[in-house]
């Protein structure tokens, strides 16, 4: 293969593994912005995203079949059911602690990492599921590319869910109220807005991205098993980083550069695939001495 | 008259044994322009955060047009007609002008988190009109042409009356300023005199303003209420206030001496 060839197939890679971390680091980074949590219960918010969707496939897998139609429908009612886990979790474990210092309320969402990842430890045995999906080989060969259909549906599932939220976000009375409350949640209540109501929809909607990606990453992929939140929920942490934390363009732009960096770097002479984390946690510590705002993130200013 | 716009009994507030607010009665009639003043610490911006739900006074009943306001969220409070600015302009500094102005109307809208999230027809004409009433708040207070500005962008004096304008796009019964003035020259004061004016006439909407330009508040207030360490000493109309002897004497027994006559 040309070194052309090797660029481009590299680049959809990048662009795929980029949707799944972009789809992640927004709810990371959404939530940081209402409630100034690291929510690092998010990655297996993903996780249990992805054993919803196998559970919704393998029901309706018999009626519509195991194809993109099947997947797609198990996406939207996993991305409903683990929206409003989602809400329940803050409401449980968060909400109490809103007003309790910085780590505490970290120390709960490890907590919360903890529960989610051990109570499907519990019922799946630690075992590898497979996830049942049968997604087809079908591709569209353009001269010096392959990309196939997959990989299509793939990106512009979680690009139209992104311009769906860029739009929420900036044309909706709720989506203002996110980011005003980003910016002065006393003030929020001062013009009337149900701060805790906002909160809620801001779990529900990161949490149903998280499932989106995670039901699209079981299908793709082939299976899920309890763990696989753990390192993906770490990689979007750095995206939502390298973009500004709290940044909703950002996490976008963050996530798609980590997911580039790591398919071109796997490319370079004498290093393999294996050593695509160090990348990625190489420029998480450099991002953080450089650049600790992030690429699109304002310096946060001090009240008096 | 009927019921006051505005009534406050017995108010007592106090933190960690230190009494901040005592036994305050007060009350804001229907369509006036009133002054809340007194020597520093006297409590002024302490009865705001009571009115507005932020502190929780141990006693006492804060009513408007009647409902009962003790207790309720700050939101909620802000839906039952009573909007509030702050001594230190308080804008969403990252937002548009016109988006801080329309953050304001949250309250009113009815469309829900599912109808935004699914963008439904009903949402996006609510939207509109939302827009469209920002809109008229920000030519109300004469800053249309700077719509969409970031907020932390504009002269001080602007971003004071963006901050009207976002209050007034919540609807309120009663409008509360805590000094408006502060920071702004004598053109840019002017101005907010005839804002205020301007505020009760047109909208009918009652003003009550805490404020340490003594000379604003003779001129423009109705009705003057004296705080002092946390007792109201005084009320009446402005010259009967400039003649209360006790008055006088909290004023002068500052050592800064504020200069009320």
């Amino acid at each position: 293969m040309s070194v052309l060839n090797i660029f481009l197939q590299q680049l959809v890679n990048g662009l795929v593994l980029g949707s799944f971390y972009a789809l992640v680091a927004l709810g990371y980074t959404m939530i940081f912005g209402v409630v100034k949590l690291l929510n690092f219960a998010h990655g297996d918010i993903y996780m249990v995203g992805g054993f919803i969707g196998f559970l919704v496939l393998s029901v309706i897998a018999p009626i519509v079949g195991p194809g993109w139609t099947g997947v797609a429908v198990s996406m939207v009612v996993a991305m409903i059911a683990v929206g409003f886990l989602g809400v329940v979790i803050q409401r449980v474990a968060y909400q109490p602690m809103l007003n309790a210092p910085r780590l505490s309320i970290l120390i709960t969402a490890l907590a919360v990492s903890l529960v989610l990842q051990n109570s499907v430890l519990t019922l799946t045995h630690g075992q590898y599921q497979p996830m049942g999906a049968d997604l087809g080989f079908g591709d569209i060969n353009l001269g010096m590319l392959f990309v196939s259909y997959n990989q299509m549906i793939l990106v512009g599932t979680a690009a139209a869910l992104m311009i769906g939220l860029e739009l929420f976000v900036s044309r909706t009375q709720y989506g203002r109220a996110m980011r005003a409350i980003s910016i002065d949640k006393d003030m929020c209540r001062l013009m009337g807005i149900n701060v805790t109501a906002v909160i809620a929809v801001t779990f529900f909607i990161g949490s149903a991205l998280a499932t989106a990606a995670g039901t699209m990453a079981g299908a793709y992929y082939g299976s899920i098993w309890y763990f696989m939140g753990f390192l993906i929920g770490i990689k979007a942490f750095t995206a939502a980083v390298i973009g500004g934390i709290g940044s909703i363009p950002g996490a976008m732009l963050g996530g798609l550069i980590l997911g580039l960096l790591e398919s071109f770097g796997t490319q370079i002479p004498g290093i393999g695939s294996e050593w695509k984390d160090v990348f990625s946690f190489a420029v998480l510590i450099l991002m953080l001495v450089l650049k600790p705002t992030g690429l699109l993130g304002k310096s946060e200013q001090e009240r008096m | 008259m009927g019921t006051p716009l505005l009534e406050l009994r017995g108010i007592n507030l106090g933190f960690a044994g230190n009494t901040v607010l005592d036994n305050v009665d007060f009350t804001v009639g229907r369509g006036v322009i009133a002054s809340l003043i007194g020597p520093n610490g006297a409590g002024k911006t302490s009865l705001f955060n009571c009115i507005t739900g932020f502190y929780r006074p141990q006693s006492g009943s804060i009513k408007v047009d009647g409902h009962e306001l003790m207790n309720l969220k700050p939101h909620k409070v802000t839906q039952a007609g009573i909007a509030r600015t702050f001594q230190n302009v308080r804008l969403f500094q990252q937002m548009s002008v016109l988006e801080n102005v329309m953050s304001g109307s949250h309250c009113h809208s009815k469309a829900g988190s599912i109808e935004a999230i699914l963008g439904l027809p009903g949402q996006r004409r609510e939207e509109a009109m939302i827009r469209a009433h920002a809109i008229e708040c920000l030519e109300f207070v004469d800053i249309a042409e700077e719509v969409d500005r970031d907020a932390t962008n504009l002269a001080y004096g602007h971003q004071r009356r963006v901050e009207i304008a976002r209050a007034l796009a919540t609807r309120p019964k009663l409008l509360l300023l805590d000094e408006p003035a502060a920071g702004l020259n004598a053109g840019e004061k002017q101005g907010l005199l005839d804002l205020i004016g301007r505020i009760r006439d047109e909208l009918d909407i009652s003003v009550l303003l805490i404020e340490h330009d003594t000379g604003m508040v003779m001129k423009i207030s109705e009705h003057i209420n004296v705080l002092d360490h946390g007792i109201m000493i005084a009320e009446g109309a402005p010259k009967e206030i400039q003649a209360n002897p006790k008055v006088i004497e909290a004023y002068l027994g500052q050592d800064d001496g504020e200069n009320l006559l």
